[in-house]
């Protein structure tokens, strides 16, 4: 038996794997055989989501280098997301530049919502995919939505499963929870809430009339998530939209000085070459 | 149903290693899935069944390894089992614990021929 991968070759002589494509290798005094019709492992050790992540730290890159806000707004179907983001965009876009892609099975209905409030928006219709991906979105980033200091929210999929596990390349994930819906979903989709930064409680208007715990929904979701942050609002009445506005503009703040850093660090790194350089050429023509 | 979208991962991946490593034919597929991760077991394994069809993984079985819930307890400051991602620390009662392994989803090896 060859201890080397197990080949059941009588084999005295060592003989070399080192190449994994060597499939067809001649053992020394021994017969050529044939490696490629005998079963062998291959430890791989790969995320399943590897390439995902790739292709999620190539949309991280194109809005680092422009130095935007990016959010991804995840919920059930019919939380508010679409109402929240109109509302949203008419309060920023003029204070800096606002943009959407909006993700459904069918339909550009969202889109057309949103660019009604005068942002560009863009639809991305997954067909019977239940959630957005990074590639899927970075072949929708075109230049309408790559703005200098702007804030990009791509509204998912209404669904509380799936997007959880798809890094879009996003700074935060952003949970939408609507009053009318049932107040212990962050113990029925812990994922979801885990995976959030920020939990938007919609609809608080609505509370008069429905029987939904709100202490008792903060207390689930913190079990699942001590670090969330939750704001309460109701995007319809505009109740608690001031400080969701402002967490905004503090990442939109907080992304656009990260970006200055990058291109003070880059400039800083261009003029110490230039010294150096002409101190080079000072030699050069003395 | 985003097990179908893990099993596509699952088949590309394999296909990628097709290329590299000089192989015929995927005979077996081992997964760790950990136990709190977004996966729902029936489902992958439905799902791999009508995507590894017309691949090289196409008479591929398929194993999976669960991999237990496990967090680091900042009250305690000391390891913890974590059953759900909702359980509280089993010694001080608090949530303040960071998940260190159970959402794992990964490729662990294959048997090619």
């Amino acid at each position: 038996m060859c201890a080397t991968c197990g080949c059941g070759e009588s084999e005295p002589v060592a003989h070399s794997h080192s190449q994994a494509q060597d499939a067809n290798h001649h053992h020394p005094g021994g017969p050529v055989h044939d490696h490629a019709h005998e079963p062998r492992r291959i430890s791989l050790e790969q995320d399943i989501l590897a390439k995902n992540a790739e292709f999620a730290a190539g949309n991280r890159r194109l809005f680092a280098d422009r130095g935007m806000l990016v959010l991804n707004l995840v919920s059930s179907p019919g939380s508010g997301k679409t109402t929240l983001l109109v509302q949203t965009a008419q309060a920023l876009r003029d204070a800096f530049p606002v943009m959407v892609i909006g993700g459904d099975q069918q339909t550009a209905r969202d889109a057309e919502r949103i660019r009604a409030a005068g942002v560009p928006a863009v639809q991305i219709n997954t067909g019977k995919g239940c959630h957005l991906d990074a590639h899927g979105v970075g072949h929708a980033l075109d230049q309408s939505l790559l703005a200098e200091g702007g804030v990009l929210f791509i509204e998912n999929v209404g669904n509380l499963v799936c997007p959880a596990d798809f890094d879009l390349g996003e700074a935060a994930k952003v949970v939408i929870l609507s009053v009318t819906e049932g107040e212990d979903k962050p113990l029925k989709y812990p994922n979801m809430f885990a995976a959030s930064r920020l939990m938007l409680l919609n609809k608080i208007d609505l509370l008069p009339h429905v029987d939904f715990d709100v202490d008792r929904c903060v207390d689930y979701a913190r079990r699942v998530n001590p670090d969330l942050q939750i704001l309460r609002l109701s995007a319809r009445s505009g109740e608690g939209m001031a400080a969701w506005l402002d967490w905004v503009r503090a990442g939109q703040r907080n992304e656009l000085s990260q970006h200055i850093d990058r291109l003070e660090a880059d400039l800083a790194a261009a003029r110490a070459r230039l010294i150096h350089g002409g101190g080079e050429i000072r030699r050069t023509i003395i | 149903m985003h097990e179908f979208s893990l099993c596509e991962g699952i088949i590309d991946a394999v296909t990628t290693q097709t290329r590299q490593q000089g192989f015929s034919r995927v005979r077996r597929v081992w997964l760790e899935i950990g136990a709190l991760a977004n996966v729902e077991l029936d489902a992958l394994r439905f799902a791999f069944e009508v995507v590894r069809a017309n691949t090289i993984a196409a008479a591929a079985e398929l194993d999976i390894i669960t991999l237990p819930g496990r967090a680091w307890c900042l009250n305690c400051a000391q390891a913890i089992a974590i059953g759900e991602l909702y359980d509280p620390c089993p010694l001080c009662g608090g949530h303040q614990w960071r998940l260190t392994g159970g959402n794992e989803m990964r490729i662990k090896e294959l048997e090619v021929e």
